[in-house]
């Protein structure tokens, strides 16, 4: 059985799903809930400055859009970090704390871009017993607008700057919290390394307007007919944020630094698949938003059966294992020849293969009278919307051709050798193969 | 109320009201809005579709459903009612899963195709609940035709004409529309007087007058309306029934099974529509099915059908068949009707089993006797009379492929004319091409 203890930037936890510090986190009632569900971690809910808190639009604070029958694949919201008291949310989380010891238990921070507020304010949360900080370096609405949120997390000045601060106050571990609002992600992590950070948790949420009302012609979602952007997550974002998690992981400079995983993670798969990226742990919101803290249940039955399935003992033997396979669309192997193989046992005969690859690509599968469906190796670039558009699993595969295989399309004899773009003729700056 | 089953003979008030009520509720209920779009979303929006190859009347299906899964119903039944404007009706009583649904690839895939049927109904209520009629008439033409039989290829007809400009007469031998819309088919399929109130949608196009009462050879002559008009379709349906020419046929409650649905689909009140406690059916084919049913439904303790062939060659579709089961129908096979019992007061049907001999059907000596107190003819319909004029193709008009009889200026579709199913969608297909190719051949002809 797989043992799915976890220690991240040397903060230990029974497995590796964490809340993000969002809604679910934002009081002792739904900690204890969540703890007793079997969650591994807690971010808790960002804690701002002592003083009045912020307040929250008194509408609606998310919009979404869906599937068919209403599956919720992506969220946006426009909440901002507690509205509660300081010295309440401390309280809680010292009670919660002493309660679940073994559970990981982070305060997520966002204050001004002062060295005293944060230098202040570490102290004392730290006093709750937490287990370390992850800086909300993130939210991408409300709280930008007054300098903080991902307006620190767009400058890499001041992410290093408030890292330092930060370093320097606690000797806990502290987490920077990145936006993915920005151009290149390497910027923000480097800067997050360099002010000593000891991990980066990514992807907080996508500037986005989900909908417009088109009766109102106001953006969802809409207060007293305004809207505003917000954050976007959920299922939809998980590509981006996959993307984002291995630039990280793969980059000389950021490779090793832990990185906890957010973004989209619905099911154990998703979270397989962040930590083969080199995301030590994963945090989860819509999911748990979506379908309460019970699917936490799923998440580590299946993760353990996989790994059991895999020969994996602990998570750490997963961390980083698809990453050697990222790489820049220069080394692809350019001699690496698939085609798409209809198995007509399987085939429905819908014909969207057809229609895709005649209407949008390259003509390369033919349709008879009888609704049979064929590739045209000679015109088969083997792109792969065929596969993405049946809706058969596995009816339509690439085959890969063997070296010495004749490439129809091409007419060239597929080479055992391996070639990518920085040694091919058409590349002016090639270099001559050895 | 106290339910009356076991009262003997053919009796009225069987089951009580309330039992009325849910026994002859739709069969296929209309679809909340979430329902339909979830039913909607499975639709994979194949590439020439098979389903509107499977459609007589060519519905672009997978247009009409992607329409609804983005929240445009209305434009979802333009695209039906485009190509049959009975598209409410047929969606009620379209033996799908013989046409389109047996077509769809999902069928094929896991043996649960796309309901089609309750999303072109979702479509065309959405539209009709809202009383538009989305088609207006071409500027008018000057040129007239008349229609025999206010059915549903007459309609069809009369429309697609009426779109064109032409001004219609549709002489109809009943005192309503509707044809078998109206007085054929269970009425657990049209429910709510959904025939009558689709006709009134339909006629809001312009340019139809509909003449109850009159019936080819009654007062009609064919000549008559040659005469009168630029054109006649002729879609008066059948007429006639098969008779099963054994003694006894007269006895009172051996009836035509045409005749009994007729008269439940115009009751009303079913509680007082008489039924007998044991019946027989005679026949395999959707009527035999209709008229057992609702005679279950009406109270009925025992409904048998009895087809002189195997189960296989029934022309009620499999999901009819099993409809009838599930109701408590029994079905008996390989037998033929060879007595009506009773000595002129019915007290049952002999049958005798029937077998394949050289690929003929024989009768053979062994014999079984069904007891009956009331026994319903299925088995078949025939042209009613028709103008001598008019070349027939075995037992109804020829015609070819637009509908052209083989008099100049004469047009015929639906039951009444050879070729295609006697279905209600094929009636509608036959009667809108008809339409056209009349249009066409007024416009050549000015």
């Amino acid at each position: 059985m797989a043992d799915l203890t976890t220690t991240f930037c040397g903060i230990t936890s029974p497995n590796p799903f964490w809340l993000a510090s969002a809604p679910p986190t934002d009081k002792e009632y739904n900690v204890r809930r969540a703890f007793e569900a079997g969650w591994g971690g807690v971010v808790w809910k960002t804690l701002g400055d002592d003083g009045p808190p912020v307040v929250n639009v008194n509408g609606p604070r998310y919009g979404a859009i869906w599937g068919a029958d209403r599956r919720l694949l992506g969220l946006n919201n426009i909440e901002l970090i507690t509205d509660r008291p300081l010295q309440v949310n401390l309280d809680e989380m010292t009670r919660v704390k002493k309660d679940y010891p073994d559970r990981a238990l982070i305060a997520s921070v966002m204050v001004p871009c002062e060295e005293a507020a944060w230098k202040e304010i570490l102290p004392r949360i730290a006093e709750t017993g937490c287990d370390g900080f992850e800086l909300n370096f993130g939210c991408p609405h409300g709280m930008a607008e007054r300098g903080m949120g991902s307006a620190v997390g767009q400058v890499p000045e001041y992410i290093e700057m408030v890292t330092r601060w930060c370093k320097e106050t606690t000797d806990l571990p502290v987490i920077v919290k990145l936006t993915p609002n920005v151009t290149n992600i390497l910027g923000p992590a480097q800067a997050a390394k360099d002010g000593g950070a000891d991990a980066v948790s990514l992807i907080n949420t996508i500037n986005s307007i989900t909908s417009v009302n088109l009766d109102t012609m106001s953006p969802e979602p809409m207060i007293d007919g305004k809207g505003t952007h917000g954050g976007y997550c959920g299922p939809a974002v998980k590509p981006i944020a996959l993307n984002m998690v291995a630039e990280i992981a793969r980059n000389p400079t950021t490779h090793g630094m832990p990185i906890s995983g957010i973004g989209g993670v619905t099911t154990w798969r998703d979270a397989a698949e962040f930590i083969a990226l080199g995301a030590g742990n994963v945090q989860v919101c819509t999911a748990a938003m979506t379908y309460g803290f019970k699917i936490v249940e799923e998440m580590i039955s299946g993760l353990s059966q996989w790994m059991d399935e895999q020969g994996h003992a602990r998570v750490e033997d997963v961390v980083g294992r698809a990453v050697p396979n990222v790489t820049d669309w220069q080394y692809l192997n350019l001699n690496y020849v698939t085609k798409a193989r209809i198995s007509q046992d399987d085939c429905i005969k819908c014909g969207r293969c057809y229609a895709a690859c005649e209407d949008t690509s390259h003509q390369a599968i033919s349709m008879s009278e009888d609704r049979v469906f064929e590739v045209m190796d000679d015109e088969c670039v083997a792109c792969n919307l065929c596969v993405n558009v049946c809706p058969v699993e596995d009816c339509i595969t690439m085959e890969t051709l063997a070296p010495g295989a004749l490439d129809e399309r091409t007419g060239k004899t597929v080479e055992a050798d391996p070639a990518n773009w920085t040694v091919h003729p058409n590349n002016p700056s090639a270099t001559a193969a050895e | 109320m106290t339910e009356h089953l076991r009262a003997s003979g053919v009796a009225a008030g069987r089951v009580s009201q309330d039992s009325i009520d849910a026994n002859f509720s739709d069969l296929h209920p209309a679809y909340a809005p979430h329902e339909a779009m979830v039913a909607a979303d499975r639709c994979y929006f194949c590439h020439d579709a098979p389903c509107i190859t499977a459609c007589p009347t060519a519905i672009d299906i997978p247009l009409f459903i992607r329409q609804i899964a983005t929240g445009t119903s209305e434009a979802a039944a333009e695209t039906i009612l485009e190509q049959n404007i009975l598209g409410g009706m047929c969606a009620r009583v379209c033996p799908t899963e013989t046409l389109c649904e047996q077509a769809c690839v999902r069928e094929a895939a896991e043996g649960k195709p796309v309901e089609i049927g309750r999303l072109q109904r979702h479509a065309t209520d959405t539209l009709m609940a809202q009383d538009v009629h989305p088609f207006t008439r071409a500027d008018a033409t000057g040129k007239t035709v008349a229609v025999v039989g206010a059915g549903p290829a007459g309609l069809a007809c009369a429309h697609r004409l009426a779109m064109h400009g032409h001004d219609v007469v549709i002489f109809e031998a009943r005192a309503k529309g509707g044809g078998l819309n109206e007085f054929g088919i269970a009425a657990y399929k049209s429910t709510e007087d959904f025939a009558q109130k689709e006709l009134d949608w339909l006629l809001q196009i312009g340019g139809i007058e509909i003449r109850y009462g009159q019936a080819l050879g009654e007062g009609l002559s064919l000549t008559s309306l040659q005469s009168d008009f630029d054109a006649v379709f002729l879609g008066m349906g059948l007429g006639g029934v098969n008779a099963l020419a054994l003694e006894g046929e007269e006895t009172d409650h051996v009836i035509d099974a045409v005749a009994f649905i007729a008269d439940l689909r115009q009751a009303e009140d079913l509680t007082a529509l008489p039924v007998g406690r044991r019946v027989v059916v005679i026949g395999g084919g959707m009527t035999a099915v209709d008229a057992a049913v609702q005679s279950k439904l009406l109270g009925a303790e025992d409904v048998t059908i009895v087809y002189r062939r195997g189960q296989e060659a029934m022309s009620a579709s499999k999901y009819e068949q099993d409809l009838a089961q599930q109701k408590g129908v029994r079905i008996v096979c390989n037998a033929a009707p060879v007595g009506i019992e009773g000595n002129g007061s019915l007290s049952g049907v002999t049958f005798a089993y029937t077998e394949a001999q050289d690929g003929k059907l024989v009768v053979t000596d062994e014999t079984f006797t069904l007891p009956a107190d009331q026994v319903f003819k299925a088995i078949g319909q025939t042209l009613a009379e028709t103008p001598e004029a008019l070349k027939l193709d075995g037992r109804k008009i020829s015609v070819d492929d637009v509908g052209r009889t083989s008099v100049a200026g004469v047009w015929a579709g639906g039951d009444c004319a050879a070729g295609g199913d006697d279905l209600t969608v094929t009636a509608v297909a036959e009667g809108r091409d008809a339409a056209l190719d009349i249009h066409a051949t007024l416009a050549g002809a000015s």
